[in-house]
């Protein structure tokens, strides 16, 4: 089974409205799809009698803040262990609605990773059953990993503009 | 005895005759802490595993009168601080320090506990010194073995050097208040 | 568009033992195990609901040593990020390294010389067994047994001679460089290696033979803890604790890097997926790196340690004081000037807990848009209250200890 014959599948079974964006990074097949077909995607995927995507390696968001519309993107990582193959999906949502739905549905550990992504992206993953933050303290009022907040420590004072080229 | 060689503490400064010896107590009792000192290991990454290192059998902290580890705040005397303390961490230190007792030492391992280190972050305290009163910093990323027994040996000259009334002083008073400790 | 049924998957959500639905005899307690328990060995809080001995159950937290190592990724150039590697997983830093390094050759499109990929391996071999060590020995401690841990902690103290005679540092080793190895190996450190292979294996049957087959130690660990294979994958389990529970899944195997194609060995599996499982396919897994060493050690090729590649591999001290190029590279490279190519790239490497994998997002900068790590750490350390939910105390002690969860690689 190659990466063509999988995207060819996923058009026929999905149609082009809803699978698209496909590329080969390295090897590995892309692929961009909506927040509606997100969990019928990976559903079919997970019982696919011949690709058997049935483990969840990663999931993760992104940001970007120049893409209007689409500034949040969360990717996931697939594995078909039995004919090792390896898939990313991924999909985009407006800054201003960050819904997407869950997959603790479908993979128990999807659990702890959609809470990091809510936590560093703020994305609202509809469904989840426990949606707080997991690495950050629970009274932090934003969400870091988002292009805007700064890395540094706001407490520093040794640190001079000057000396850091800012 | 044996002809094992065994190396005996030296004795304080005092006066010896025959059949007496006499010191100051203060002496004596900081003779007595300085080569019982029982670590409090708060190891939380990196340090800790060094931490590891030191504690086992090729750099053995036991030869400096510590092998016994105390994993209870209250029964410690040094609270060695080994890796990155993240913001949600910081009160549990904070509160660890308030349950040992007097007196107490602390001993910040390591690039990270001393001040941030490389993780100049939103989510990293940039040196413990700014919640608790540290005593010595181990500089390293991580320390060495070796490193961290010299900044215990530091600690045993604190401890040797100590008057039994320091804890009991007004600028020790003012240092606890300094950070919100009553 | 045909419509998908969506999959009644009955490996989601917490399985509670069948017992735990009757009436509790004792009342309830609320035990608050963490984050400074020594024998969490690391920061995570468990907060246990007891019933007498028997934990009803546990919610955790974790996050404590977050450094943010992404959002830091985000402003650094590549060559700086393999700091932070280090400092994910420390027991076996060389794995996080190279395979920080083999992601970015990948991007860059770097082809490493076989001698340099040798190299590589004997030092992820060795890492792993300096973590498996630590792992299993600290096991037996938590099981009762110090003098084990003492036994075979000297030669993790071997293998952290060998890392300095091959990089200098002893734990945070930020070893190899893009496209190869810093340095060559040295007699040095071939002679320790040798030495490695000549003693430890006596060490390692002693502490076989105090720990693997003692009653107590058996007792303790057998059934305690135990996943199902169907479970674990759910749970994105990988790597030992995957392979306990009887899955062959090794990154080595199924997608080599760094010539591991080239070399003869077995992946342990375990069949019960419990404590004493996980103890096995770990201990096994040393015999199989002394034996990857030993190959690789023997058929090391001629060549050099490194790729020709001036852009992003540092000249060598001599040359950068006597030849102008050498300088500019060195400058470029130093102040992080030279612009990664665009591009997304996943790479993973078996890490001792599992499949460390680094998905690299660069927009042609000089630091990547996005790294995200997969660390099998987090991701297997949410099943733990599954796990303990209905043992005691003492065996949710021993699960974790088994599982190996490093504070530094869940956080990052």
């Amino acid at each position: 089974m190659t990466n063509e014959q999988i995207a060819q599948d996923l058009l026929s079974q999905f149609g082009e409205e809803k699978i698209f964006g496909i590329v080969e990074n390295y090897g590995l097949l892309n692929v961009t799809t909506t927040t509606e077909t997100i969990v019928p995607l990976l559903h079919y995927l997970y019982q696919h009698p011949v690709f058997k995507f049935q483990f969840l390696t990663d999931l993760g968001g992104i940001h970007f803040p120049d893409a209007k519309g689409q500034e949040l993107g969360v990717i996931y990582h697939l594995h078909s262990l039995e004919n090792n193959v390896r898939l990313i999906v991924k999909l985009h949502v407006p800054i201003d609605a960050p819904d997407v739905p869950t997959l603790t549905g479908l993979y128990a550990t999807a659990n702890w990773m959609e809470r990091e992504a809510f936590d560093f992206y703020g994305i609202n993953f509809v469904g989840h059953p426990n949606l707080i933050r997991i690495l950050n303290v629970e009274d932090m009022d934003y969400f870091p990993m988002r292009k805007e907040y700064p890395l540094e420590d706001a407490t520093r004072e040794d640190k001079i503009d000057a000396l850091f080229g800012r | 005895m044996s002809d094992r060689k065994i190396q005996m503490v030296d004795a304080p400064a005092g006066l010896e005759g025959q059949g007496f010896f006499a010191t100051s107590l203060d002496s004596l009792v900081g003779l007595a802490r300085a080569n019982s000192l029982w670590p409090l290991p708060f190891a939380t990454s990196c340090c800790g595993i060094e931490f590891m290192a030191t504690m086992a059998a090729h750099y053995d902290i036991a030869r400096f009168g510590s092998e016994r580890l105390s994993f209870s705040a209250r029964q410690a005397d040094v609270l060695m601080v080994m890796g990155t303390i993240a913001k949600k961490m910081a009160p549990v230190v904070k509160q660890v320090y308030l349950q040992m007792a007097e007196p107490r030492w602390v001993l910040a391992v390591g690039a990270c506990a001393s001040s941030g280190g490389i993780f100049d972050t939103y989510s990293v305290l940039q040196g413990i010194d700014r919640i608790i009163p540290v005593d010595v910093y181990v500089p390293g990323c991580p320390p060495r073995p070796e490193q961290i027994l010299d900044g215990f040996m530091q600690i045993q000259e604190l401890a040797k050097s100590e008057s039994t009334r320091r804890r009991q002083t007004p600028e020790y008073k003012e240092l606890l208040a300094s950070y919100g400790i009553e | 568009m045909s419509e998908v049924a969506l999959v009644a998957n009955p490996n989601v959500g917490i399985a509670k033992p069948q017992e735990s639905n009757k009436k509790y005899v004792n009342e309830l307690t609320t035990l608050n195990l963490g984050p400074t328990h020594p024998a969490t060995h690391g920061i995570f809080q468990n907060i246990l609901t007891m019933d007498g001995e028997t934990i009803v159950d546990s919610e955790q937290t974790v996050g404590y040593i977050h450094r943010a190592f992404e959002k830091i990724a985000e402003r650094r150039p590549l060559y700086q990020i393999t700091t932070l590697t280090d400092r994910m997983n420390y027991c076996s830093s060389p794995i996080n390294n190279m395979g920080w390094h083999m992601t970015v050759e990948k991007l860059l499109g770097i082809e490493v010389p076989k001698r340099a990929q040798y190299i590589r391996v004997i030092m992820m071999e060795l890492a792993r067994i300096a973590d498996h060590i630590v792992c299993n020995s600290i096991l037996a401690v938590d099981t009762g047994a110090l003098t084990g841990f003492l036994y075979v902690m000297q030669w993790r103290e071997h293998i952290y001679e060998i890392y300095e005679e091959v990089c200098g540092a002893r734990l945070t080793t930020n070893m190899g460089r893009f496209g190869g190895m810093e340095r060559d190996l040295s007699k040095e450190a071939i002679r320790k290696i040798n030495v490695l292979l000549d003693e430890f294996p006596k060490s390692l049957l002693e502490f076989e033979g105090l720990v693997k087959r003692n009653r107590i130690f058996m007792d303790r660990t057998t059934d305690v803890g135990a996943i199902s294979a169907e479970r674990a994958l759910n749970y994105g389990f990988t790597g030992p604790n995957l392979r306990a529970a009887g899955v062959d899944y090794d990154v080595r195997a199924m997608n080599p890097y760094s010539s591991y194609e080239d070399f003869e060995f077995e992946v342990p599996v375990g069949t019960k997926g419990d404590t004493y499982d996980r103890f096995l396919v770990r201990g096994e897994e040393m015999w199989q790196s002394l034996n990857i060493i030993r190959q690789a050690l023997n058929n090391l090729p001629e060549g050099s340690y490194h790729a020709d590649a001036p852009h992003y591999y540092l000249p060598k001290k001599q040359d950068v004081y006597h030849n102008m190029e050498a300088l500019i590279y060195h400058f470029k490279i130093v102040m992080g000037e030279i612009d990664a190519p665009v591009g997304e790239v996943y790479h993973s490497v078996e890490g001792a807990n599992g499949e460390l994998g680094f998905y690299l997002v660069s927009d042609g900068g000089r630091a990547p848009y996005r790294l995200k790590f997969r660390r099998p750490c987090f991701i297997y350390y949410q099943a733990f209250p599954e796990m303990i939910v209905g043992s005691t105390l003492s065996d949710a002690i021993v699960t974790m200890s088994s599982m190996n969860v490093i504070a530094g690689e869940l956080d990052v």
